[in-house]
């Protein structure tokens, strides 16, 4: 198991430097640091002095990938590819335009991102699960059939309208709620409503009809038929033996998901005013801010390989014979 | 003079690729069997109506050019307008140039904003100012209801006669031709769409029917602009994805090893990033490359076409990932079977093996992905252009409808009417898209047939 573990997590290695390159690439080969200068200063009227400024300021100045005039190990380490890059592994993430430490920001706005996603995730979950549960039992009914016209139906809605059409009914309509906004602590809660609920009923369509099939295919097995068999009662059957058993499906697919939640969501919290990850990044896609950016896309990617590797030993739990190979 | 998008070429490419493989099959029995049962299904009967009608906008809407503007001097060699229209345009050119000074409701007969309005006596007043072409046929505005009520009827009347008329003229060739298709669905749906456009197209005659935006344009026209982005996004895509999606899947399932590692850590790592930055840096980068050579877009149309394109060419280089995995998959137990080996045993060279025998048995899989990731594709447009990296702002998309209505959504009493339009088009075109991949994945997955 052990062995396991850690053969998994060798694996991860490779493609965490993968990841570096493939963003190394982007956002300095392909657009280098003259362009970025460029478009932060405005694109008419820039001098090369001031790009030269900007660039020097943020350490942008120096070779890309090797140094000749530096001496020793300055030559690999005294350039931008090491700087920028290499320092991600080390989760040093440098300073945004507004010149603020981007870890430091990461780590306060990491919690409103958390309070949102966590809720959302669990509710979802739990009724996603309980509809697909109810399409399941009364399949091949009429109200499967309209159950899943539905699930198509909500599935075919951008998500946009399901938060512009949330914050106008509860927000605007029926003032139950503020329609944007963030405060800490206990008072979080009511800002915290509506986007939990908007998110949780966003994902209904998609999630329980996918949920809806896994039970189906629990149930067309054999152990299913012998506890009909031995005459017990549909709801037995159902929840003791169905459920448990189509969970693990449904929970090794989600675990992928739980180190992502730390990302928080980009529509939903620049919709709600939400100080979290998501709208970090969204405004600095708008600000064109490349160090965020960056970082963003590190974090996310190493956050989505520690998905991975949760999800293999999740299979290992459910499943002995996987430990074998 | 007809201008040539390159997503005008590559759609029409498209289109030509789609008939020529639907003309292809159609005479094989066990290529057309798979879409024969897809079409016994009601529910793609109905939605491939209403696909037809949204492909048919967004054909018309890719056949550009530029009008000839009128000569000063007639022996001189005739001006192009800079500006690019499409034969959509030239349809829609009342709606297109009736325009108004700013917002304006659905049906208004005046406009959003108060006005100082000069009356005869030289007094001025601040109230409501009529519009210029809504309603601008009444001359009196207490006939409104009447006028609307009249144009209701009338639309619908137009509309139960045209559907008369299609469902005879299919009685005779359509339903003669293939009786097991149920064609009740085909013209219920067709109904649904007359019902809708009849009287949509005589209100829009004399009003604005989902009412003006900030700059007085009618928002009608900008949704039935909107569809083709949507299905250039939501099909262009898919040239990107497919070459590399069955190239990577067959040639990791099939030689195993090192190719297989390789193409899995590819995807792997491709798959790790998230995939709204990725596409974010990608067009951030694509930005930078047209600030930095105006030269080669001579119009802004071109420009925008540019974006419109590199947007589906990222999308496709980041997508190919999920239909690469089944691929893979698929092929790793097509490569076991016996007929395989046989073909080894023979001396049947890889790419043949690949192309003769591989290909044909995952073609299924190709089909039921791609015509799944449509619909995600055309929500995926929304979201992006929100978050600013999605298509060229002055593209029309519902992306960008949404994303100029969002601003107002704080107004007293609210512009809604962007949203809805934007809304019922999208909502219309992704079900029928969800609808119809089911009815696919039904008709073409093995498995389902039990």
């Amino acid at each position: 198991m052990t062995a396991y573990i850690i053969r998994r997590t060798l694996y991860a290695i490779p493609i965490l430097i993968g990841i570096n390159l493939i963003t190394f690439a982007l956002f300095f080969l392909v657009n280098t640091p003259d362009d970025m200068a460029r478009m932060q200063l405005g694109v008419k009227r820039v001098t090369p002095e001031a790009i030269e400024k900007w660039k020097a300021e943020r350490g942008y100045d120096k070779p890309l990938l090797w140094n000749g005039a530096a001496p020793g190990a300055h030559k690999a380490t005294d350039t931008i590819f090491f700087e920028k890059s290499v320092t991600l592994f080390a989760l040093e993430f440098g300073r945004a335009e507004d010149n603020r430490d981007i870890g430091n920001e990461i780590r306060t706005r990491m919690w409103p991102s958390l309070a949102l996603a966590i809720p959302v995730f669990l509710v979802g979950l739990a009724v996603n699960i309980t509809f697909a549960l109810g399409m399941a039992f009364f399949r091949a009914t009429y109200l499967d059939f309209w159950g899943v016209i539905l699930c198509v139906a909500m599935m075919s809605i951008s998500s946009l309208f399901y938060i512009i059409g949330g914050q106008y009914l509860i927000s605007k309509l029926w003032h139950l709620v503020p329609i944007s906004g963030y405060e800490g602590g206990p008072d979080a809660v009511k800002f915290l409503v509506l986007p939990v609920l908007v998110g949780v009923i966003g994902g209904i369509g998609s999630g329980s009809r996918w949920y809806r099939t896994l039970f189906l295919e629990e149930m067309g097995r054999d152990y299913v038929r012998t506890a009909r068999a031995k005459g017990l009662a549909e709801s037995t059957v159902m929840f003791r033996h169905v459920l448990k058993n189509a969970l693990i499906p449904i929970l090794t697919g989600v675990v992928v998901v739980i180190p992502l939640l730390f990302m928080g969501s980009l529509i939903a919290e620049s919709f709600f005013g939400i100080p979290g990850l998501g709208s970090y990044t969204i405004d600095a896609i708008q600000a064109q801010d490349f160090a965020v950016v960056r970082s963003m896309v590190f974090i996310g990617s190493v956050l989505y390989i520690l998905g991975l590797l949760l999800t293999d030993i999740s299979y290992t739990f459910v499943d002995p014979r996987v430990r074998l190979n | 003079m007809p201008v040539l998008l390159a997503t005008d070429l590559l759609v029409w490419l498209l289109a030509a690729a789609v008939a020529g493989f639907a003309w292809y099959s159609s005479r094989r029995p066990h290529l057309a069997l798979p879409w024969a049962r897809v079409f016994r299904s009601r529910a793609a009967v109905a939605s491939s109506v209403f696909l037809a009608v949204f492909i048919a906008l967004g054909l018309l809407d890719s056949l550009h050019y530029r009008p000839q503007l009128p000569a000063r001097d007639p022996a001189a060699a005739p001006a192009y307008a800079v500006e690019v229209r499409s034969l959509l345009d030239v349809l829609l050119t009342p709606l297109r140039t009736k325009l108004e000074k700013t917002y304006s409701a659905p049906l208004a007969t005046r406009l959003y904003q108060k006005e100082q309005v000069e009356l005869p006596g030289g007094k001025t007043v601040r109230e409501f100012p009529r519009l210029a072409h809504g309603g601008a046929h009444l001359k009196e505005e207490s006939h409104w209801g009447r006028d609307v009520a009249l144009r209701l009827l009338a639309g619908l009347a137009l509309a139960i006669a045209l559907w008369s008329l299609a469902v005879l003229a299919a009685r005779r060739t359509l339903v003669r031709r293939w009786p097991q298709v149920p064609w009740g669905a085909a013209a219920a749906a067709l109904g649904a769409l007359l019902a809708l456009a009849g009287p949509a197209a005589l209100l829009a005659a004399g009003y604005h029917v989902f009412g003006t935006d900030r700059v007085g344009s009618d928002v009608l026209y900008q949704a039935l602009k909107s569809i083709r982005t949507s299905l250039v996004i939501g099909t262009l895509t898919t040239l990107v994805l497919l070459p590399a999606g069955i190239a990577a899947g067959i040639s990791a399932g099939y030689f195993k090893g090192w190719v297989d590692d390789f193409i899995q850590y590819l995807y792997t790592t491709l798959n790790s990033i998230p995939g709204v930055l990725l596409i974010a840096a990608s067009v951030l980068m694509v930005q930078v490359y047209v600030d930095t050579h105006p030269g080669l877009f001579p119009t802004a149309a071109q420009r925008a076409d540019f974006r419109l394109l590199s947007l589906c060419v990222i999308l496709g280089a980041l997508g190919w990932t999920g239909l690469a995995r089944l691929l893979r998959g698929e092929t790793l137990k097509l490569s076991e079977l016996e007929y395989i080996q046989a073909a080894h045993a023979f001396g049947v060279s890889h790419a043949r093996i690949l192309g003769r025998h591989i290909l044909p048995n995952v073609a299924h899989i190709v089909i039921i992905s791609l015509v799944l990731d449509f619909s995600g594709l055309v929500l995926a447009e929304a979201v992006l252009s929100y978050v600013g990296v999605g298509v060229d702002p002055s593209t029309t998309s519902f992306g960008t409808m949404i994303n100029a209505a969002r601003m107002e959504m704080a107004r007293e009493p609210m512009v809604w009417w962007s949203l809805a339009a934007a809304f019922c088009f999208m909502f219309a075109l992704v079900l029928a898209a969800n609808l119809f991949a089911d009815a696919v994945r039904d008709g073409f997955d093995p498995r389902v047939r039990v």
